[in-house]
């Protein structure tokens, strides 16, 4: 039958969760991404999803995994068939909480963002009973398109079980450049690099795929002088993540920042100053969170909008 | 009760762009699916101010509404249901700006899809969602359905391609979902939107990510002598870490079709063929073409023909994407499904589904995006012939049962609309359904957008929303 039969992990996950009166609950992943959204009261019980990989079938480029298996695991599976997901992999850091954050690595500009891979989602809701959004398949519209929710929810909205990632082909060779030329310049003479860093003086490029191809896109971006190297060292990205739209990374102010050349992803050492958000986003925010959590028990203290 | 909503709506737009009359009103009546329903009357907004202004206007009589676009839907999503205001949004068609280094446009929702990618070609770049209807389809409407297209399966769906949304929500209030950056502070209210059918509002301005011309692209016709062998031949191309621009697949019978239509040297006497694109830099395009060459013939291909040009690739493609036009040369009428399956699966599904029209004495092609196993079956008939209408429902409703049984899902890229809202409940548990209403209710409190779509009667307790009668599906 099409009703998705729920795994015995996700209905345990369940009962842990409980009814609305076994009051205020917090999913937490490998805790890789701090307290984003604010700090969860510490009345709320903390709840972890269950680890595994269920199904893992590379000629469909698709994998059904528990969502407290972490990004480094899953990808040494899918590794193994050439495969990955374009998920960042952090410390600790575990699909469902990759997720519930739902910030991209630093390959969006050519992997597409976090949120295009999650497929389908086994969630536990706030009333202690098991939902599943979207559907198993690459290609899937029937009914509303929930996953995209619950990706950036913080786990606000339901408790991530279960779920259905889109995979891609590990790339045969991958390769940095980098030099001092302007990243708009670079931009133009290369084809869809996978990363394009900029930190207001040096460019980066991450160039992935076949040999052939990457060996022409070397001596193209050579022209401009960059030449093979190492990415920037992980020390020198800031610990605030600004959003900019890519049109205007020339004017991020202060220094000490990388930017995402195309995706408009900052790493700052400042935190980006409040954007303002309409009215109108802010009663969307509150209906939404009272039609999946009504009683307000899921990370209490937490929210997505500032 | 129309004549005050028509006076309401004519004070907003003046005389010409609101009408009331029953020729009008029956231009309407319908999409390109065969539900027929009910319009009051219909108007023409051109900016977002004229939309909002419709939907206060709505709101004020108390009456439903429903965003039109170039009205190419399948599913009857854009069919009017209770007397509802039609808010054709054909004459916001204006491409607002585009800007080729941040590669994204902002565009209005009549704008027509390969319009759009026309418009953009000057600076090397498209808009990637390419459903078959792109030469009619808006991309209001591929919003609203989350639309696909052959060249999707590298590229992702219309959702992939979306950053930013100005809507009218279901009050008359104007927002803008998403942003230009890559983080908008927030819920994904872009991402809910885009495929939510017309039930959360009406975009008037959309944002669209453009994606580069390839600069080398390799263009394959493989024929075979078994459904299975080219079936495998997909499923071995996947396993072998190759994302191909697109596979689509043609049975026999559509291949036949094609062929007396488009006059391609598509062969006629294979059992299946597969049209393959691979897209790229020149290098890896030859080594990606010849890979698929390779698996293709291991898999039983008779034939690997490679496109020579633009025009030949052209060519190729045309007979894809005029296979629904072919068929009228059979029968005049058809009932074109959409479900997707594994594609490991692909063989079974297709054994099944044309066993199921063999049980209906119905004759069944099929042409589909098989790379992602987004299944298409056609299902060919004569509507004067008495009770034939009746077979190809129940073909159908087996078609989506033998989809579902297989893993699969109700809609690949056609939506729900009020095709398969009754089908909901064989995929989604009365839980998850409810939470679709609820979602439903945070845009659309009144259920005043676009109702009675989507999700099945009784989605939620109290829930009265019913197909009035009268309605011809």
């Amino acid at each position: 039958m099409g009703v998705r039969t729920i795994s015995t992990e996700v209905r345990a996950l369940a009962d842990e969760v409980g009814p609305v009166a076994a009051g205020p609950v917090v999913a937490t992943g490998g805790g890789s991404s701090g307290p984003a959204g604010g700090v969860v009261d510490d009345a709320a019980r903390r709840v972890s999803a269950p680890a595994g990989i269920v199904e893992w079938r590379p000629a469909e480029m698709t994998v059904r995994v528990l969502a407290g298996t972490t990004v480094a695991d899953l990808d040494a599976v899918l590794g193994a068939d050439g495969q990955c997901v374009a998920m960042p992999v952090r410390p600790g850091g575990t699909v469902g909480g990759a997720l519930a954050l739902g910030h991209s690595g630093l390959r969006r500009l050519g992997w597409g963002p976090v949120r295009d891979c999650l497929l389908e989602a086994s969630v536990v809701t706030a009333a202690g009973e098991v939902a599943v959004a979207g559907g198993p398949t690459v290609k899937n519209v029937s009914g509303f398109d929930l996953c995209r929710l619950l990706v950036g929810s913080l786990g606000t909205l339901a408790v991530i079980g279960e779920v259905v990632l889109r995979t891609r082909p590990l790339p045969a060779v991958e390769r940095w450049l980098s030099g001092q030329a302007d990243p708009a310049d670079v931009d133009a003479v290369l084809h869809r690099p996978t990363s394009l860093l900029w930190d207001g003086a040096t460019t980066w490029v991450l160039l992935t795929g076949h040999e052939i191809d990457v060996d022409d896109q070397t001596q193209r971006a050579a022209t401009l002088g960059l030449a093979p190297g190492e990415p920037p060292p992980s020390s020198s990205f800031g610990p605030n993540r600004w959003s900019v739209a890519p049109g205007g990374l020339r004017l991020v102010p202060g220094s000490g920042w990388i930017a995402e050349w195309g995706v408009g992803v900052v790493h700052h050492p400042d935190p980006q100053p409040p954007r303002p958000v309409d009215p109108a986003i802010h009663l969307l925010h509150r209906r939404i969170k009272a039609a999946f959590d009504p009683t307000g028990r899921l990370a209490p203290g937490r929210t997505v909008l500032p | 009760m129309t004549h005050d909503l028509t006076a309401a709506l004519r004070s907003v737009l003046g005389v010409d762009r609101v009408r009331d009359d029953p020729l009008d009103l029956a231009l309407v009546a319908r999409d390109a699916s065969m539900l027929r329903g009910d319009a009051a009357v219909l108007c023409w907004p051109e900016t977002t101010a004229e939309v909002a202004a419709c939907v206060r206007v709505a709101v004020e009589h108390d009456v439903p509404f429903v965003a039109r676009g170039s009205g190419t839907g399948l599913a009857g999503g854009a069919t009017p249901v209770g007397d509802a205001v039609v808010i054709c949004l054909t004459r916001m068609n204006r491409i607002v700006s585009v800007d080729p280094l941040a590669r994204t446009a902002w565009v209005e929702p009549g704008v027509v899809n390969l319009d759009l990618s026309r418009e953009v070609a000057r600076h090397g770049l498209h808009f990637a969602p390419d459903p078959s209807s792109q030469q009619a389809c808006s991309v209001g409407g591929n919003v609203a359905n989350n639309s696909g297209g052959p060249h999707c399966l590298a590229e992702g769906v219309t959702s992939s391609h979306i950053l930013a949304l100005e809507v009218v929500l279901p009050d008359g209030t104007v927002t803008v979902l998403g942003g230009a950056d890559p983080e908008p502070v927030g819920f994904d209210l872009r991402g809910v939107f885009v495929g939510s059918e017309g039930l959360f509002g009406i975009a008037t301005r959309i944002l669209v990510r453009l994606t580069p011309d390839p600069p080398a692209v390799a263009t394959m016709l493989l024929d075979f002598g078994s459904v299975s062998a080219a079936a495998e031949t997909v499923s071995a191309i996947i396993a072998a870490g190759i994302v191909p621009a697109a596979i689509e697949m043609m049975d026999a019978r559509i291949t036949a079709a094609v062929e007396d239509y488009v006059h391609a040297g598509f062969p006629t006497d294979a059992a299946a063929v597969l049209l393959i694109e691979v897209d790229g830099l020149p290098g890896g395009v030859a080594l990606e073409r010849d890979r698929v060459a390779e698996i293709g013939r291991s898999c039983g291909a008779r034939t690997v023909r490679i496109a020579a040009d633009a025009a030949e690739r052209a060519l190729l493609w045309k007979g894809r994407k005029t296979a629904f036009g072919a068929v009228a040369r059979i029968a005049p009428n058809y009932y074109l499904h959409d479900t997707v399956v594994p594609r490991t699966r692909l063989v079974e599904v297709l054994d099944e589904i044309y066993a199921i029209a063999d049980r209906h004495e119905l004759l069944v092609m099929n042409v589909f995006h098989a790379g992602d196993g987004n299944l298409h079956p056609l299902l060919v008939f004569d509507a004067r012939e008495t009770g034939v209408l009746d077979r190809v429902h129940a073909a159908g409703d087996e078609i989506v049962a033998a989809s579902l049984a297989a893993g699969g899902v109700l809609s690949g890229e056609h939506g729900i609309g009020l095709e398969k809202r009754h089908h909901m409940s064989s995929m989604f548990s009365d839980v998850s359904l409810d939470l679709q209403a609820r979602v439903r209710d945070a845009f659309d409190p009144d259920q005043r957008s676009n109702p009675t779509k989507v999700l099945p009667a009784g989605s939620r307790c109290g829930d009265l929303q019913q197909v009035p009668e009268g309605l011809w599906v």
